[in-house]
């Protein structure tokens, strides 16, 4: 089996979708890049079915909340080629206040837990996803507590202030 | 047959389906989630799986904890298998920190995270006999997770939460209690298993509970991110420590055992040769340990990791590096890392964003029960109730996993 590298990766993608894929990066080797959440599916969908790359497992879908960015949140996939035995990290930067992105269901099942959990907790909507419900939280809670403005506790209370803490 | 069709005729009085709730504290899911189902007599029409139940908001107080501080919350994700997870999370940052371990150290966490891995196994497979009907198997191989936890109180104080280790390596050195009782358990557990084997593996009534039962292609598997044993049995030999060795795995001899259909018993031979296969790597860490020099248990790290009481109270160094570390005055990298390890489901996959200060910006658990138990109400569809319920407890899933 022929081995993939990183750089050829980037290659075929930027052959195919051109200034689409963005800060590409390889923080302890494992190939990061950005694209748009236009071209998402299509860029999971190569990386999924080219052959020479073969990103057959969607590991893991999640996302990250920076709120002094214009866009704030991260939505992050990890992929992972069984095959090459390679991983690939693609994020999509996204509104805060119009987090919307297409599902990656098309693409794999297990996208659909992974994907509630993220709406569950950021509030993303994946246009498409067959049952976007809240999974883990009760579903009257009425915010997405992983966003960064939610503090972890009540901060009224006075027992329980960092600095009693050492923190 | 075809199983996605009711069993009844139109003029059946009894034409109508039943909801049950299984869960979310029934004695047959051996956890705390439910699943709505859809009854047509015994045969599940369709079914809900709601989960949640202890969710903790791991992720969300892991960015208002340092480091350190972590540990004990990975520890209850898996609680039957802690130790991988806390040393899965304790070799996260030492990635992130970029720390080379000392080869004992990488053997002794193996021995560790191996004696884990067949704690959790033992529960699995005995769950799925019991859950069969055969309790005498439960009852033989269960005492032995207890004589490995007795092992890791030696090791860390600690049974079942363990917070086993720290970063950099582990707290104290084994003793020779812990080797004494590691030797034991290698003695001993052989033949135990090896019996456990021989009644339940050519058992006519568990290959007919468990044989041809829920049965999972690969592709499937995939679809469904499946990784772990449940992914082996339907023949995908994908393991990470093989795949992408850490902790010295690439230094041992072990092969990983796959199924061919992916169904109960598949999984139930797989865990079990796993076993098998974990003892070879305790026996050849035991071996290899031998000629590592004695008293290294931890990396040079003084920056990173936490000196013992004893050091703190009577020598200066330890005490300015506790002091840094506990007031969080020592930098990490800004950066982001994903660590794998194999956990006793699966993949079990560390994904930490670190700014640069004490507490990580973001760290998200994939949790391998999480990922694999969404399959579990669409492959319901069509089956019998019971069959649904060993489906369940081969899946070994574990609530604190799912839930995080």
């Amino acid at each position: 089996m022929a081995e993939v590298t990183n750089n050829e990766i980037v290659q075929a993608l930027t052959e195919k979708f051109g200034g689409q894929i963005i800060g590409v990066n390889e923080p302890y080797g494992l190939l990061t890049f950005e694209t748009t959440k236009d071209v998402i599916i299509e860029v999971l969908r190569f990386l999924k079915e080219d052959a020479n790359t073969n990103f057959n497992f969607l590991t893991d879908i999640t996302a990250v909340h920076y709120p002094e960015k214009k866009h704030g949140i991260a939505v992050v996939y990890h992929l992972h080629s069984m095959v090459k035995k390679i991983r690939v990290r693609v994020k999509v930067f996204i509104d805060e206040h119009h987090p919307t992105i297409p599902t990656a269901t098309v693409l794999w099942n297990s996208a659909n837990w992974m994907e509630r959990e993220t709406y569950d907790f950021f509030g993303v909507r994946f246009e498409g996803h067959p049952d976007l419900r809240r999974i883990l939280n009760m579903d009257e809670l009425g915010v997405h507590p992983m966003l960064k403005q939610y503090p972890l506790e009540d901060p009224n209370r006075v027992d329980k202030k960092d600095e009693y803490f050492g923190r | 047959m075809n199983h996605n069709q009711p069993v009844y005729t139109d003029n059946d009085p009894q034409n109508e389906l039943v909801t049950l709730n299984l869960g979310p504290t029934h004695p047959a899911t051996h956890g705390v989630f439910q699943n709505v189902i859809q009854l047509d007599g015994e045969r599940i029409v369709s079914g809900v799986s709601t989960i949640g139940y202890i969710h903790r908001a791991f992720e969300k107080i892991a960015e208002h904890r340092p480091f350190y501080q972590i540990t004990p919350l990975t520890d209850r994700l898996n609680y039957c298998s802690s130790p991988i997870n806390n040393m899965g999370w304790h070799m996260t940052v030492e990635k992130l920190l970029n720390i080379q371990m000392p080869k004992r150290v990488d053997y002794l966490r193996v021995i560790v995270m191996e004696l884990s891995r067949i704690a959790d196994h033992i529960i699995c497979n005995t769950i799925i006999a019991q859950d069969t009907g055969a309790t005498t198997t439960f009852l033989y191989l269960f005492q032995f997770r207890e004589h490995i936890y007795e092992i890791f109180e030696e090791i860390c104080g600690a049974r079942l939460t363990t917070n086993i280790g720290r970063i950099g390596g582990f707290e104290r050195d084994f003793n020779d209690i812990a080797f004494a009782k590691i030797n034991k358990f290698l003695k001993e557990f052989p033949v135990a298993l090896k019996e456990f084997e021989s009644l339940l593996n050519r058992n006519r009534i568990f290959i007919d509970r468990t044989s041809g039962v829920a049965c999972v292609t690969a592709e499937q598997g995939l679809d469904y991110g499946w990784t772990g044993p449940l992914l082996r049995s339907t023949g995908v030999d994908y393991d990470v420590r093989v795949s992408e060795p850490y902790s010295s795995y690439q230094d041992f001899d072990f092969e990983v055992p796959v199924g061919t259909s992916g169904d109960i018993y598949d999984r139930y031979l797989v865990r079990n040769e796993e076993m098998w296969q974990s003892l070879r790597l305790i026996e050849q860490g035991m071996e290899k340990l031998k000629s590592e020099q004695a008293g290294i248990f931890h990396a040079d790290v003084p920056e990173f990791y936490l000196p013992g009481k004893e050091e703190v109270y009577n020598n200066m160094e330890a005490l300015i590096y506790h002091f840094k570390i506990v007031m969080g005055e020592i930098d990490a990298p800004k950066a982001e890392v994903y660590h794998a390890v194999e956990g006793g489901n699966g993949e079990l996959g560390f994904y930490l964003i670190n700014d640069g200060g004490r507490t990580p910006y973001r760290l998200h658990f994939r949790r391998p029960s999480f990922i694999n138990y969404q399959m579990f109400a669409p492959m319901s569809k069509g089956m019998l109730l019971s069959d649904a319920i060993i489906n369940m407890s081969s899946m070994n899933i574990i609530a604190g996993e799912l839930d995080a």
